[in-house]
């Protein structure tokens, strides 16, 4: 696989009628690399997410995939280079989880084509990296939430795609299982150097797992960069309207945030 | 990755697809033993010999008007009505995920019973006349809902609930026409509105069948695209599904094929709505429904018309017995859909 597909975001302007969501934005996601846009809620960080995988159209501004527009290109070539997990997909009643996986090969069988070895090879890969293999037969509603993530981001996987678009793919996952989760996209970026970008609510796992932070604030870019960088008391304030406190991560040596609030204000045991 | 996992995908997958199509197989034989079984009993019974040769073209005294020129073709309205309202039943619901989405729910059947009400009592036409009526307004329906629920595409939900808004509005319309109606044209217009098999023959068999020739393969050819649609809109756009296209053309394939079922056949209540859950039953998760429903769908309108005509008795007309099948089941998805979120 290639990692050198690459990502851009020009004077991107987003909306559902009348309200702009993201207005003007520029980034670009560094290819080969783990990319977390984190923001406050509803400042526009899904939207972004759906219209850099082409599910939005552009109210002005592009989306550049491999320099071409990805809203222009043909919806199947760019399911082939690009995969997107959104927030709520939707398991079939009854459907098992061999059949769920399978359906990421979408993009690459025509319409009546039959399904071939390559098909059988990337679903069994998809299921070993996400540890699902003994769950092929089993029902999908049958399964724990924590189980259930890791099938569909087994299906995404199934798809072979570079780069790899994921919506809060940790929402309504306990602890155990979100660290769980984003263990597994390290590993996938690792090993097969899939370029993954994905929208985090927890700042601090974000500035755990990702190279790349992006803060957005009400639709507009606030900061860009590797953790160190952009997880600090400043961009905090700005971007959540949150005091805290920043230290490094005693397990990760990245930065920890903590927050302050109004009831432990700074008060030191030192 | 090891050998034996993809071992173990092949062979789920080689599973699935058997268990489709042995129900395809099962579906199939059924099909063709009702048939038979309505080619030699009725009134008087026809030994197997006979009707292969009215079949086949010869000429056996008796035999040759009751089987040739009433009971096959009856029969074979019953099989082609029936595959139209399966797949269009199914395309809709497994493009909308809601078992409730089915055409008789929506507005399509009753746009083109009100037409039909209209052409026969107000116009006093018959025939090919009403057929092109039901055909007109049942199209004009699903352009008039599809049209209504658009809104930065069309969402399942909006479309059902103004459909079945439109439903109750045109059923209303065809209770007033009806109200007003003479006693003969009434009568006439009830049996139409029930889906009645009476009096069928080859010139209403053929443009059904046309219209099957000329649709289904149209939603065969997106069975896969239909299929990605339940994984909700995002997803299948995400997997190269162009969602709205795909839809579009599911609605006019699927439109197409019940407007002319029912201007052959009338709007035999319920079976667009029941075959595809049916098949999804007998089926399980195993791949597009779009066939096994067809099937179902054939089966459900010649076992029926069969009860109808001979399980009682007196005879009903076939949407009678179907309407007895689809009642309670409408009821059940309610009260299912009320306690948690069902799907197909």
């Amino acid at each position: 696989m290639t990692t050198d597909h690459s990502l851009l975001v020009e004077e991107l302007t987003l909306g559902y009628k009348d309200r702009v969501v993201i207005d003007s934005l520029d980034l670009a996601v560094p290819p080969g690399l783990i990319t977390a846009i984190v923001g406050a809620n509803a400042c526009g960080k899904s939207t972004l997410l759906r219209s850099m995988s082409r599910l939005l159209a552009p109210r002005s501004g592009h989306v550049l995939l491999d320099g071409k527009e990805v809203h222009r290109l043909p919806s199947k070539e760019v399911a082939r280079t690009l995969g997107l997990l959104p927030q709520s997909p939707i398991a079939p009643e009854g459907i098992t989880v061999g059949d769920l996986v399978g359906r990421g090969r979408h993009p690459h069988k025509r319409a009546l084509s039959r399904w071939n070895k390559e098909d059988d090879e990337a679903v069994a890969a998809a299921l070993e990296a996400t540890r699902t293999v003994d769950l092929a037969d089993r029902p999908v509603d049958e399964l724990s939430g924590g189980q259930r993530q890791r099938v569909w981001i087994a299906m995404a996987l199934a798809q072979r795609t570079d780069l790899l678009l994921l919506d809060e793919p940790t929402t309504f996952l306990d602890v155990t299982h979100q660290v769980e989760v984003l263990d597994l996209l390290t590993d996938l970026n690792r090993s097969l150097g899939t370029t993954i970008v994905l929208v985090l609510h927890d700042l601090n796992l974000a500035a755990r797992y990702a190279d790349h932070l992006i803060a957005l604030a009400s639709g507009r870019l606030h900061a860009a960069g590797p953790p160190e960088q952009v997880l600090t008391p400043e961009t905090v304030l700005a971007v959540f309207g949150l005091r805290c406190e920043v230290i490094t991560d005693p397990t990760s040596g990245k930065p920890l945030m903590l927050p302050i609030g109004r009831h432990h204000n700074a008060v030191r045991a030192d | 990755m090891s050998v034996s996992t993809v071992e173990t995908v092949t062979r789920g997958r080689v599973r699935r697809a058997y268990r489709r199509r042995a129900v395809i197989v099962v579906l199939a034989v059924l099909i063709v033993l009702v048939f038979a079984v309505t080619l030699m009993a009725g009134r008087t019974f026809y030994p197997p010999g006979d009707v292969v040769r009215v079949v086949l073209g010869q000429d056996v005294p008796g035999a040759s008007f009751t089987v040739g020129r009433l009971r096959l073709p009856r029969a074979a309205l019953a099989v082609v009505a029936g595959l139209c309202f399966g797949i269009a039943g199914v395309t809709f619901q497994t493009m909308l995920r809601n078992p409730l989405a089915s055409p008789d729910i929506i507005g399509i059947t009753s746009g083109a019973g009100a037409a039909a009400t209209f052409a026969i009592v107000v116009l006093s036409l018959d025939g090919a006349g009403v057929s092109v009526f039901a055909i007109t307004a049942g199209l004009a329906v699903a352009v008039a809902v599809y049209a209504l629920s658009f809104k930065n595409g069309v969402s399942g939900i909006r479309l059902i609930l103004i459909g079945i808004g439109i439903a109750a509005m045109l059923d209303s319309a065809t209770a007033y026409i009806l109200d007003q109606a003479a006693e003969w044209d009434h009568q006439e217009a009830m049996r139409w509105l029930a889906g009645s098999l009476n009096g069928a023959t080859w010139d209403r068999v053929v443009p059904v069948a046309v219209a099957l020739l000329v649709f289904s393969p149209v939603l065969l050819h997106r069975s896969r695209d239909l299929e990605a649609l339940q994984l909700g809109d995002d997803t299948a756009s995400a997997l190269g599904v162009r969602v709205d296209r795909t839809r579009l053309v599911a609605i006019i394939g699927a439109v197409g094929l019940i407007a002319f079922a029912i201007a052959a056949a009338g709007p035999i209540s319920f079976v667009a709505f029941l075959s595809g859950p049916i098949a999804a039953r007998v089926v399980g998760p195993n791949g597009s429904l779009l066939v096994p429903s067809a099937l179902v769908g054939a089966l459900l309108v010649l076992a029926a018309d069969f009860c109808g005509q001979f399980a009682f008795g007196i005879r009903y007309p076939v949407g009678v017995v179907t309407g007895v099948l689809g009642a309670p089941y409408l009821v059940y998805l309610i009260v299912r859909s009320n306690r948690a979120g069902g799907s197909l």
